[in-house]
């Protein structure tokens, strides 16, 4: 965090509370009350000459030949955790589904589905952080749309965003590319953010606070590419964790996988807290971490860097790609003895006793 | 992580593989009953350390499998009442009732809600009254104290919005009923640690008298189990009966007096369905007279006519050791988590859910 930018406490809403603190109706109206949003809340914040243009769409200059382009709309309760909130979530996990085709990242679109009934302040806060987010990860937001939906028909705010990113490179980043003795690496501790989000919304008031590992990769990408690593594939690990990561890339790339649990990192209040309720760390989300597939000659300089990044402090080699004749992820156990990881049916419920 | 890593060590689980394996002579079945157990057993491959000759069999230890059908369906209707909130531990959400399961329900707009405690229950009660509150109250001796404090809670603080759907059971019948059976296959028993650290195990020294059968008390680590299974084994081969106690970092052989005391007070014993079982007499807890106010079947006036249709499904020999879920000519093929012929594939200690997730070992 740059100490130039305020904490988000000290930050408040410019939009005199006289007029409404809360969003109504009228704020998706596309009358006055919207144009306040867009001029007071989402222009200073994301203020850039594309979206001052205050057109439909924006203009964008396209000096590169490949495009990455992506979309994701993110649903987040509650709208505030412990390491983030849906702003900056909206922001790195768009970010980072465009890194890890090894674009960098440039525009992205916004678009805000709101509860009639939401504190402007709570808005304002989000947008605050999608701009801090923003930065750092240096997008810039070109585009956006607002939509008010009625009291009880949405959970405060839904945020959709797109982005395209830069492909400056000759790599084939992609589950296809995976070879058999490719070496797997992960960038940090799994399952953090999962569980970070199922403490605060089911305030299991843990002793140790659990805080989301929410932030881009894109920075560690670009490090890892601009290193001359000649990487495979790249997935960040989102809903289903690293396991899903693992089946679908297998499943793709039709090679089997075998990973040690004795070397996958998971923080000690996340086990303490997945043992507690009966989850697997291995299937619970993350939303700042990557699993990448490189060659095995490669491996050690790809770990040497992401260590000596900042939201890769954490990372291990934890596996390697087998060609046998079954596509399967297997988990070498610290009793010497393997399973087969699989996809989850449905959530992982907190089981009983 | 301390206390959890010790008893997942490599080193002791090679000691023990070779002590069990130095002591067995002839063949031998053990069964836990305990899904814990069952779960710990699949997903670290305990089976692959064992002899051949050894045979571990999965018993009614999943309180979620041995939930019966009626207590699933009352609590869908209950569910989908009007200004009624249903709270439930996650687990039983997915497990399939006659037509539906309890996440249907929710999707259809019902008011169903993940608890972590009992307690959780009243907090919803007193916070929303206008509306009824159902806890379900499922599980075995060791949810059975907590669930008795909220409900003894719930009449203190007359609490006249929450009310409590009961299908507790308890463990010695149900092994006692496992030894009556003419198709018994078991030469030993794990007893269920958590079980035994409410109860103690003073009441299984009569099964071991009366069945000379040797019962270990037994913990849900990796090690605790095999530690529990060459116990087993050693008494097993030496011809001695006894029950034993593993798990004494927990276990005291007359248990935990005070969550004893409150299951008491609040409940006494009654007969229980067991699914896929049957009624096992004795084997569950209801409602004293004091507290039956607080019963969501009274309170609710529940007229379900309940019909057990005939199914593939054979989680009730599964539960009673008699197959393995490997013997189904279901699993895997029409019964899967996604789509559950019966409640054994839907918790994650149900030994079909179990062997379908950890047990496709790779050859």
């Amino acid at each position: 965090m740059s100490d130039s930018n305020p904490s988000m406490d000290e930050i408040t809403c410019p939009i005199p509370l006289t007029q409404s603190s809360i969003i109504t109706m009228a704020h998706g109206g596309g009358g006055k009350l919207t144009r306040q949003l867009i001029d007071q809340i989402f222009v200073p914040a994301f203020g850039n000459s594309q979206l001052e243009t205050n057109h439909d769409s924006s203009v964008i200059d396209v000096g590169f030949k490949k495009l990455a382009y992506t979309t994701d709309s993110y649903v987040v309760c509650p709208l505030i955790f412990p390491g983030g909130d849906i702003g900056s979530l909206a922001i790195n996990g768009t970010v980072n589904d465009l890194a890890m085709s090894g674009a960098k990242p440039l525009y992205l679109t916004a678009g805000f589905i709101l509860e009639e009934g939401l504190p402007i302040e709570t808005l304002f806060k989000i947008v605050q952080s999608m701009k801090k987010a923003a930065a750092e990860a240096e997008v810039k937001i070109v585009t956006g749309d607002t939509k008010v939906v009625d009291k009880g028909k949405g959970d405060g705010i839904y945020i959709n965003t797109s982005g395209v990113g830069a492909i400056d490179h000759t790599l084939e980043i992609h589950p296809m590319s995976v070879k058999p003795g490719d070496a797997i690496l992960v960038s940090g501790d799994l399952g953090r953010h999962g569980m970070a989000i199922m403490a605060a919304r089911e305030n299991l008031g843990f002793e140790s606070p659990i805080t989301s590992d929410c932030a881009a990769l894109s920075g560690m990408v670009n490090e890892l590419i601009k290193a001359g690593i000649n990487l495979h594939c790249l997935r960040d690990l989102t809903r289903g964790g690293l396991a899903t990561a693992l089946v679908e890339i297998s499943e793709t790339a039709n090679l089997s996988i075998t990973i040690d649990d004795s070397k996958l990192p998971v923080d000690e209040a996340v086990k303490g807290a997945c043992e507690i309720l009966g989850l697997d760390p291995l299937y619970v989300a993350n939303e700042g971490r990557l699993v990448a597939f490189v060659p095995k000659e490669d491996a050690n300089q790809a770990l040497t860097i992401m260590k000596s990044h900042i939201h890769g402090q954490n990372a291990n080699i934890i596996g390697n790609v087998e060609e046998k004749s079954a596509k399967r992820v297997i988990l070498k156990n610290a009793l010497g003895s393997s399973r087969i990881l699989d996809l989850l049916s449905g959530e992982q419920l907190p089981r009983i006793c | 992580m301390k206390f959890v890593d010790e008893y997942r060590n490599s080193q002791v689980a090679e000691k023990y593989k070779i002590a069990i394996a130095d002591t067995i002579t002839q063949p031998w079945t053990v069964m836990e009953v305990c899904g814990g157990q069952t779960h710990s057993i699949v997903k670290y491959g305990i089976q692959e350390l064992l002899p051949d000759s050894l045979t571990l069999l999965h018993g009614p230890g999943c309180p979620v499998c041995v939930t019966p059908l009626e207590q699933i369906d009352k609590a869908i209707a209950i569910a989908g009442l009007e200004k009624v909130i249903f709270c439930s531990f996650g687990d039983m959400l997915r497990v399939p009732g006659s037509e539906t399961n309890l996440l249907t329900v929710k999707a259809k707009g019902g008011d169903v809600r993940i608890v972590y405690s009992p307690m959780d229950a009243i907090e919803i009660a007193q916070s929303c009254p206008d509306k009824q509150v159902v806890f379900f109250a499922i599980g075995f001796e060791t949810t059975a104290p907590a669930n008795a404090m909220a409900i003894r809670q719930t009449k203190l603080n007359k609490l006249r919005n929450l009310s409590f759907l009961i299908s507790q059971v308890i463990v010695p019948p149900a092994i006692q009923s496992i030894l009556e059976s003419p198709n018994n296959k078991v030469d030993g028993f794990l007893a269920a640690g958590h079980v035994c650290t409410i109860m103690g195990y003073e009441e299984y020294e009569p099964i071991v008298k009366k069945y000379q059968i040797p019962i270990v008390v037994t913990g849900f680590e990796p090690m605790d189990i095999l530690q529990g299974i060459y116990m087993c084994v050693r008494q097993l081969e030496s011809g001695k009966v006894e029950v034993e106690n593993q798990y004494s970092r927990s276990v005291k052989k007359e248990g935990n007096r005070t969550a004893k005391n409150i299951i008491q007070e609040v409940f006494e014993i009654v007969p229980r369905k067991w699914r896929g079982v049957g009624e096992i007499p004795a084997s569950g807890l209801g409602l004293r007279k004091e507290y039956v106010d607080f019963d969501a079947e009274n309170r609710f006036c529940l007229n379900i006519k309940f019909e057990e249709k005939p199914s593939p499904c054979i989680s009730g020999l599964i539960l009673q050791g008699i197959k393995k879920p490997r013997e189904c000519p279901e699993f895997a093929i029409s019964c899967t988590p996604e789509n559950p012929l019966g409640a054994t594939m839907v918790s994650s200690e149900g030994a079909c859910a179990a062997y379908y997730r950890y047990q496709l070992t790779p050859k």
